[in-house]
């Protein structure tokens, strides 16, 4: 009788083991699939073209999509300097100069910030800079990127800034150093290599958006000029393509989903080996 | 000696400085500063949502609470309703989870408790670089791989075998509910995946080790005595998950199909909150549409807000048990 | 009171206990720090009852006491370290060359009273930086007033011939005892009135405490210096002053010889001869 039921268990516990490391091997399988097939259609469409030339008009056919790639960078560039500093110097309060209950009403409302769907963001933009302004702009897209760029912004600060241990900040000022000297000669530079992943990890994170950006940057067939211009970027291309009626277009949007996967991947992939070695050095 | 109170001077003639001085020190204006940043992101939140709300009156003084139970969806003639959109919302998400739950918690399990750690972390790394893929890259591999897919393969299957049940009814085009669901489903087993295994870790080593000594199986342990411990934590994934699935918009706007229809049938294309604002604000013309489609925004906002309150205190629950 | 088998200094190789010589400037002891009434709060605890103590120029004076004593906390409050903290509150008076310490500028104060602490807290600098950051911060800027300041910080913490050849490797690359030493001349480069060290040898092994002790001998004559160790053969060997601390209070001040062979209060002779603590 026993050995029955132990056969019976030692089944299920095969199964079900088993069962779990397939499905493992599905998620992962999905994984290469989505790089496999990008790598190949996209790499396959890449050329010299894509990066060098403009959009043709419709039916035409060839083209490219410099000027995608210089108006994500430039959305991108706005976004940062919007996101990063006021990110940046609210993390700074929360770690060095924040009461608890202030910390714990702007930490939440950090959180709420962060859970706001991203094409609710792109709303918000419009509202605050596409209507009074008349026009759609690259400003617009990247006051909408900056917003989100906000949140992890401000949580990365703030937990690297912690980690720094108490020892460096009573060092310093037992030399005669005041707080903020303290803060920003010792105690952001003991952090620097985490602050800066955490801002990669946040670009990349941001890079990739398009919701946002469909009614703010809006997009443009040509270069733009100066920021209050309608912009092209990269992730609205693609979307655009996508769901044009044209073969061409289509492999144009896998050329471009290649580059903008390869561009978030790297970015994400230096920036966790960043904080991997940031954090073995810290064993010591 | 003289040297030695060199330093001693220099340092006394540089206190010397006053007001200046002790702006350089920095401290008022450091505190200031960083003050003023965090104070600004309270502000642009609040303006935040002001924005919403002020924006979707007309929309709430035409339809009132209404605007969320009809179905109507007629820009052209004025008519606007919510209930389409929250529907497909709903459903996609829910069809996503249905998929993804099972998955990501039996591959949880497996890193967690099966791999050796080494492999289990290279896995993990691999898995959490699926969750920074952006979503239009999905929406593309939607389009031109999976729908295909689906035609030519699971859909045949299911009319077959399954087609007497009334979600499996009807014509496939292939935009459609079922789609956007299996594309979400993908997208949200990574979050899954990444939290589950991490609440599974920290379940202490004493817990497993106490019903492997009884004579349980590991699977038994795992099933009966690890998963236990760390399920609220695992519900809290799930509600992530559910949160991330709610608010994306380019994939599924890719492959909904974007009708707004309330159907029983997986098959038939649908709309989303996301996909109807992400296809349609940008034509927008007349403030009732706008203010509609703003409107809906709001919706989906508090929705996601109630479901990341949830998902977190669930998580935290688990975590300050000490699991 | 006193028996011989009490003496608790150890008449071995180590030079002799500073008290024992025939100090003519004992007599005209200068007094260069003075703490009058203190009293320290961490929100309503009291920590710290009635201090008075009076600290002399160009001398070791050390803190003693069990675990907990209060020894620490009145070494920081010496240069209002403590004020960093949240809730903590301070009354009575300090002065250091008779001027009240509470009234200049916290981080003059702590410029002129420097402190080392128990577990070496180099900057991730180079071994420059982390010298010259005092000086920096404290608003010099001549690359060539610098570089001076370095060295000879670098050689008054028995450092320089170790380290000249790598002054522009990072701080981290040096070894316990070196990166104690390191912080002490950090310290010693903004040329500190006094020198408070709290249990700097506490996490050193016995070599590096021996070159720490030389070292902290030698700086007697360019600083004061005040010391809180637990390790009561340190202060014997040491200090020219020993204070003993007891939950809050300073129970026994006196020259080092006399607290450790003719106590006057019970509480300091137990404690000497290891009744407790």
């Amino acid at each position: 009788m026993m050995m029955e039921i132990s056969a019976r268990r030692r089944v299920t516990n095969a199964v079900m083991l088993s069962l779990s490391g397939i499905c493992t091997l599905l998620v992962i399988g999905v994984l290469f699939f989505i790089l496999g097939y990008l790598l190949w259609e996209g790499a396959r469409s890449l050329n010299l073209d894509f990066f060098t030339k403009l959009p043709k008009p419709s039916g035409e056919t060839g083209g490219g999509m410099a000027n995608a790639i210089v108006g994500s960078g430039k959305v991108l560039l706005i976004a940062t300097l919007i996101g990063v500093p006021i990110g940046f110097l609210a993390g700074v309060f929360l770690a060095e100069y924040s009461g608890k209950m202030f910390a714990f009403t702007l930490r939440y409302t950090v959180d709420l910030l962060n859970g706001v769907p991203s094409i609710v963001v792109g709303i918000v933009a419009y509202a605050l800079v596409v209507r009074p302004m008349g026009h759609f702009s690259a400003l617009a897209g990247g006051v909408a990127l900056g917003i989100m760029m906000i949140p992890i912004a401000v949580r990365t600060t703030e937990e690297f800034l912690r980690s720094v241990p108490n020892s460096m900040r009573e060092g310093a000022m037992a030399l005669g150093a005041t707080k903020a000297k303290t803060i920003f000669t010792v105690v952001v530079p003991a952090a620097i290599s985490g602050l800066l992943s955490g801002m990669m990890l946040n670009l990349a994170r941001v890079a990739g958006e398009t919701a946002p950006l469909l009614f703010t940057a809006l997009g443009n067939m040509f270069w733009s000029h100066g920021w209050l211009q309608p912009i092209a970027t990269l992730p609205v291309m693609i979307y655009n393509y996508a769901l044009a009626p044209d073969e061409d277009l289509h492999q144009q949007a896998w050329a471009a989903g290649f580059v903008l996967l390869a561009l978030v991947l790297v970015i994400n992939i230096t920036a966790r080996l960043i904080i991997a070695r940031g954090a073995a050095g810290l064993r010591r | 000696m003289a040297s030695s109170t060199y330093i001693t001077d220099e340092l006394r003639s540089l206190r010397n400085g006053g007001l200046l001085q002790r702006l350089r020190g920095g401290d008022e204006i450091a505190y200031l500063i960083t003050l003023a940043s965090a104070v600004g992101i309270l502000l642009l939140v609040a303006l935040l949502v002001l924005e919403l709300w002020s924006n979707s009156q007309p929309t709430v003084k035409t339809f009132g609470w209404s605007f969320l139970t009809s179905s109507k969806w007629d820009p052209n003639s004025g008519k606007f309703g919510a209930l389409p959109f929250i529907y497909g919302t709903c459903v996609t998400s829910l069809l996503a989870l249905i998929i993804a739950v099972p998955l990501g918690v039996a591959s949880s399990i497996f890193l967690a408790e099966m791999a050796p750690p080494k492999f289990s972390n290279i896995l993990t790394f691999l898995i959490e670089l699926l969750a920074a893929v952006p979503s239009v890259i999905y929406g593309l591999l939607g389009i031109f791989i999976l729908v295909p897919l689906i035609r030519a393969y699971l859909v045949p299957v299911l009319t077959k075998t399954l087609g007497f049940l009334p979600i499996f009814q009807g014509d496939f085009y292939g935009v459609s509910f079922l789609s956007a669901g299996l594309v979400l489903s993908v997208m949200v087993v990574p979050f899954i995946i990444s939290v589950s295994r991490e609440v599974l870790i920290a379940v202490p080593v004493e817990q497993r080790e106490a019903a492997l000594a009884l004579g349980a199986t590991k699977w038994e342990a795992t099933w009966q005595i690890v998963i236990p411990n760390a399920s609220t934590g695992i519900i809290g994934s799930v509600f992530l998950a559910l949160a991330r699935a709610l608010g994306e918009t380019m994939a599924v706007t890719m492959v909904i199909g974007n009708t707004p229809k309330i159907t029983a049938s997986l098959l038939s294309p649908g709309y989303s909150i996301a996909a109807v604002i992400a296809n349609e604000f940008a034509e927008a013309s007349g403030s009732l549409y706008i203010s509609s489609l703003i409107f809906l925004g709001l919706v989906l906002f508090g929705l996601t807000i109630v479901i990341n309150a949830m998902a977190r205190l669930l998580i935290l629950t688990t975590s300050r048990r000490g699991v | 009171m006193a028996t011989p088998q009490r003496q608790v200094l150890s008449e071995s190789t180590m030079p002799p206990p500073a008290s024992d010589v025939i100090d003519p400037v004992k007599t005209h002891a200068v007094c260069k720090l003075k703490a009058t009434s203190l009293n320290f709060y961490y929100g309503s605890f009291q920590a710290l009852h009635d201090i008075s103590i009076d600290i002399s120029s160009n001398k070791i004076t050390a803190f003693i006491g069990p675990s907990g004593c209060g020894k620490s906390t009145f070494l920081r409050t010496m240069n209002r370290m403590n004020e960093a903290l949240r809730n903590t509150r301070v009354e009575g008076d300090l002065r250091l060359d008779n001027e009240d310490l509470f009234s200049i500028n916290v981080t003059d104060v702590r410029r002129r009273v420097g402190m080392v602490f128990q577990k070496s807290n180099p900057f991730p600098k180079t071994i420059f930086d982390n010298v010259a950051y005092g000086l920096r911060v404290n608003g010099i800027r001549k690359k060539s007033v610098i570089e001076g300041a370095v060295e000879k910080s670098l050689q008054r913490a028995a450092l320089w011939s170790e380290v000249k050849d790598k002054l522009h490797k990072p701080a981290s690359a040096l070894s316990g005892g070196q990166q104690q030493r390191l912080c002490i001349a950090r310290a010693l480069a903004v040329e500190p009135e006094v020198l408070l060290l709290d249990e700097p040898c506490s996490a050193l092994d016995p070599i590096a405490t021996l070159k720490i002790e030389e070292l902290l001998f030698q700086l007697k004559t360019l600083t004061t210096i005040v010391i809180v160790t637990h390790n009561m053969q340190q202060a014997a060997r040491l200090a020219d002053y020993t204070g003993f601390f007891l939950l809050g209070k300073l129970i026994e001040f006196d020259d080092t010889k006399k607290i450790f062979q003719n106590p006057s209060k019970k509480e300091t002779e137990d404690y000497v001869t290891g009744r407790f603590g």
